[in-house]
């Protein structure tokens, strides 16, 4: 067993996975929201599911742009290759955010309905294609991206769209639908709750199959992925972990367990992250078809003194803000009341 | 167009767009603290409608600067990776502590301001309230240390050579607390306030003259016209004193704003006029000695002119010269609309003096512009460095992206911008049309007054 020395860039590479992962987590289900809400064509209904997210979309995007501005001061040269490299797909993904976040405060603002079909499809689109080009990004990341030997991205924009990267991308919409079917499950009542319920169980089924390709794909196609695991057989409990936590979903949910199916779904992310952090390790850009190029935690990263100001901020930062995240989420707990200061 | 100048454009572009909305929502918000806090203090129901009324109008602000916020951390990466890489020890570590102390703080207590009147007490939501104004500050306070280590780069060193070459730090407080970092700081803050109180004041000048809602407009200018008036004043010191810094640390840039070529003592102050780039001359009104007295303290000490620098390191200078002054102006504007609205109010006239309220109802344009000139002239005199000193503008674009696809990028900010502008402004307009609710001035659930309410009949 060969435990990594845990230096700064370890703790560094571990705390930007932790802000991507928290985000996952927890927009995860707001864009999955995004998705699901438009299988209902009633406003009513509609606008409980949009409520359901309403308080806590917008501090769960933050997790996003901390992790980008952790990435960028970590690993410069790994947020400058990939952030250049991806240029229209991460143009593609703004837009979308942007599309998704102001669908939320604009569409009940007006009462017509072209105005709210307006909105709603934009909520939903600019959703799932957010889900679906984060997939796509980490699908390339995984697949191995062609870096030259300044560390430049040296493909193209088409290049991207490899079937592997697009099956991940998929899966993602997959994952969020159902992460966000479920948190809808659990915030809702009456007969949108058990809309919910069935749709929830279709994302489900949906997800595992797309969980089941990937998996295969990824044994067949990308066997530098599992190269870790193969090395050191312990880490097999973090997939064992991961089946066991998507298998736990449907059975908690057939139970009217709803939050420990939430639960579950979040277990089910945070073991996938997991995985893929590890089989990456060291490198945050695995450089396809010239490994020697990747860009590792120690070739992008920044100085040990800026590595060092950051974990303070981050030792000082992040239990704050666990702290006031939590509350937020107590205080709105339980189902989805309306009122007049509702989106 | 080559790829550089279509970057700069999305750049300067985007981050325009950007800054209507923070500003606004750093003014509104500590508009919001006094209204709640007026409320708390007063028992009086106006101040709960007050505050009400202005969280939406506030909501609306905040949506679109975070939507569009997120834009500006990508572009760095996107269009200017060979800058992300050379500053990245530095400068990203401001924008990590923008995330980790700002944006989390905002978007958590958000919720509470927004959705949380009827689920928590009154001093809980009052506190959500101050919380959400504090981070709303905060992100100013790490985005203003970060961009004024562009322009007054302090605690850092070089390591590396060629393409190597980045900066790291060395001395963290050096660098957040670098030269212009807190004469830029105050500056920023005081023209977010002024926006936020302006949109104020210009709404509630509306409703005067349209004789509808005059209780919640009186009210509201209370608050407003005193918060105008304060940042105004402040401005003129800050921005005085920025200047000076300016003038300290890159006097190419003042030289530009003030269109001055030539080194002489007793410098003159540019008052209105304009530059003769080809000639290298200024035709203007000018007050003999001013700008010594104001950079020095003296009339005769002389400002460092353009002459003293190599062509290829001058700003552009009309631009410059252009923004520079039109600020100034707006900034003018603003002091003497919040002076003369103050006056009218003491005596009393305000509501009479129609011509005033007209001019206010168009004062909320005069912080905006201030603002967007200010940042224009900030950045545009900053030219031709990206870094001052350190890294030239083309030195940090994208050594892979085209410049087709920055024309695509270009294209689509364009067009999603100039829709979410219209809805903004069609949204806002209809705020503005239904006003504020009669029923906020009976607060409901657990925010119902006291028992001992002496208001109820």
């Amino acid at each position: 067993m060969n435990l990594p020395h845990l230096d700064l860039n370890t703790i560094w590479f571990a705390l930007v996975g932790v802000l991507f992962t928290g985000y996952a987590m927890l927009d995860g289900f707001d864009l999955g929201m995004g998705a699901v809400h438009m299988f209902t064509k009633d406003d009513a209904e509609r606008r409980v599911m949009l409520n359901a997210i309403g308080p806590v979309w917008d501090g769960n995007e933050v997790w996003l742009v901390t992790g980008g501005g952790a990435l960028f001061a970590a690993f410069p040269n790994v947020y400058a290759t990939v952030f250049s490299g991806f240029y229209l797909a991460f143009m593609l993904l703004l837009a979308s955010l942007i599309f998704r976040a102001v669908a939320i405060e604009f569409r009940s603002k007006q009462p017509m309905y072209w105005w709210r079909q307006t909105w709603d499809i934009s909520f939903a689109a600019g959703s799932v294609l957010s889900s679906l080009l984060i997939g796509v990004t980490l699908g390339n990341l995984a697949w191995g991206i062609p870096i030259d030997d300044r560390g430049e991205f040296a493909g193209s924009f088409l290049g991207l769209l490899k079937p592997y990267p697009l099956l991940l991308g998929l899966t993602t919409v997959a994952l969020f639908m159902m992460h966000g079917a479920i948190y809808g499950t659990m915030k809702t009542e009456g007969h949108l709750h058990v809309k919910l319920r069935r749709w929830a169980m279709n994302c489900i089924i949906a997800f595992v199959i797309c969980a089941v390709t990937t998996t295969m794909a990824t044994l067949l196609y990308v066997p530098h992925i599992a190269a870790r695991v193969r090395e050191n057989p312990w880490l097999f409990s973090i997939a064992l972990a991961n089946m066991l936590a998507i298998a736990n979903i449907p059975r908690e949910f057939h139970h009217r367990r709803d939050w420990l199916a939430f639960l579950s779904s979040c277990a089910a992310i945070i073991t996938l992250m997991l995985l893929f952090g590890v089989n990456q390790f060291p490198n945050l850009v695995y450089s396809q078809p010239d490994p020697t190029h990747s860009l590792t935690i120690y070739n992008a990263a920044s100085s040990p003194k800026t590595l060092g100001i950051m974990l303070v901020m981050a030792t000082i930062g992040i239990p704050i803000v666990l702290a006031y995240t939590v509350s937020v989420y107590w205080i709105f707990r339980g189902k989805v009341k309306m009122d007049r200061m509702s989106y | 167009m080559d790829v550089l100048t279509l970057s700069r454009i999305q750049f300067g572009g985007t981050i325009a767009f950007h800054y209507i909305y923070p500003p606004l929502s750093i003014g509104l918000g500590v508009l919001l603290v006094l209204m709640e806090g007026l409320w708390l203090k007063t028992n009086q129901p106006i101040y709960h409608q007050l505050a009400r009324f202005w969280t939406k109008v506030f909501a609306l602000t905040f949506a679109i600067g975070v939507a569009t916020g997120i834009v500006m951390e990508f572009e760095f990466g996107t269009n200017w990776a060979a800058y992300s890489r050379f500053v990245g020890d530095v400068f990203g570590s401001a924008l990590a502590a923008e995330g980790i102390f700002a944006f989390f703080l905002e978007s958590g207590f958000l919720a509470l301001l927004l959705f949380g009147w009827d689920r928590v007490g009154r001093k809980l939501h009052f506190f959500a309230t101050c919380m959400v104004c504090l981070g709303a500050h905060f992100s100013a306070v790490w985005i203003v240390v970060a961009n004024s280590w562009m322009q007054t780069p302090a605690g850092y060193h070089i390591v590396g050579e060629g393409l190597h070459a980045r900066a790291e730090i060395t001395d963290f407080w050096a660098l957040v607390f670098n030269p212009s970092m807190l004469e830029r700081l105050s500056h920023t803050i005081c023209g977010a306030w002024q926006s936020g109180a302006f949109l104020a004041i210009s709404i509630s000048a509306w409703y005067l003259l349209k004789n509808r809602h005059r209780d919640f407009a009186h009210a509201t200018l209370r608050v407003a016209l005193a918060v105008a008036l304060v940042a105004s004043f402040l401005q003129l010191i800050t921005g005085h004193i920025s200047a000076q810094g300016v003038g300290r640390h890159q006097p190419a840039k003042l030289a530009a704003f003030e269109g001055l070529y030539e080194t002489v003592s007793n410098t003159p102050l540019v008052l209105v006029g304009w530059v003769d780039e080809k000639n290298e001359t200024t035709h203007a009104l000018m007050l003999p000695g001013g700008l010594s007295f104001l950079d020095h303290n003296d009339f005769h000490t002389p400002v460092t002119g353009l002459d003293a620098f190599k062509p290829a390191d001058r700003p552009p200078v009309t631009a410059s010269f252009i923004f520079f002054h039109g600020m100034v102006a707006a900034g003018m504007a603003t002091i003497l609309i919040a002076v003369l609205g103050c006056f009218y109010w003491w005596r009393g006239t305000l509501d009479q003096t129609r011509w005033l309220l007209w001019v206010m109802v168009f004062s909320v344009l005069a912080p905006q512009i201030a603002n967007q000139f200010g940042w224009f002239a900030a950045e545009v005199g900053r030219q031709p460095w990206l870094v001052y000193g350190l890294m030239r503008t083309p030195e940090g674009l994208s050594a892979v992206v085209q410049a087709n696809v920055v024309l695509a990028s270009l294209i689509l900010f364009t067009v999603i911008y100039f829709m979410l502008f219209s809805v903004f402004v069609y949204l806002l307009n209809d705020k503005i049309q239904h006003g504020p609710h009669e029923e906020d001035l009976i607060p409901s659930g657990k925010l119902v007054l006291p028992t001992h309410d002496h208001l109820t009949p």
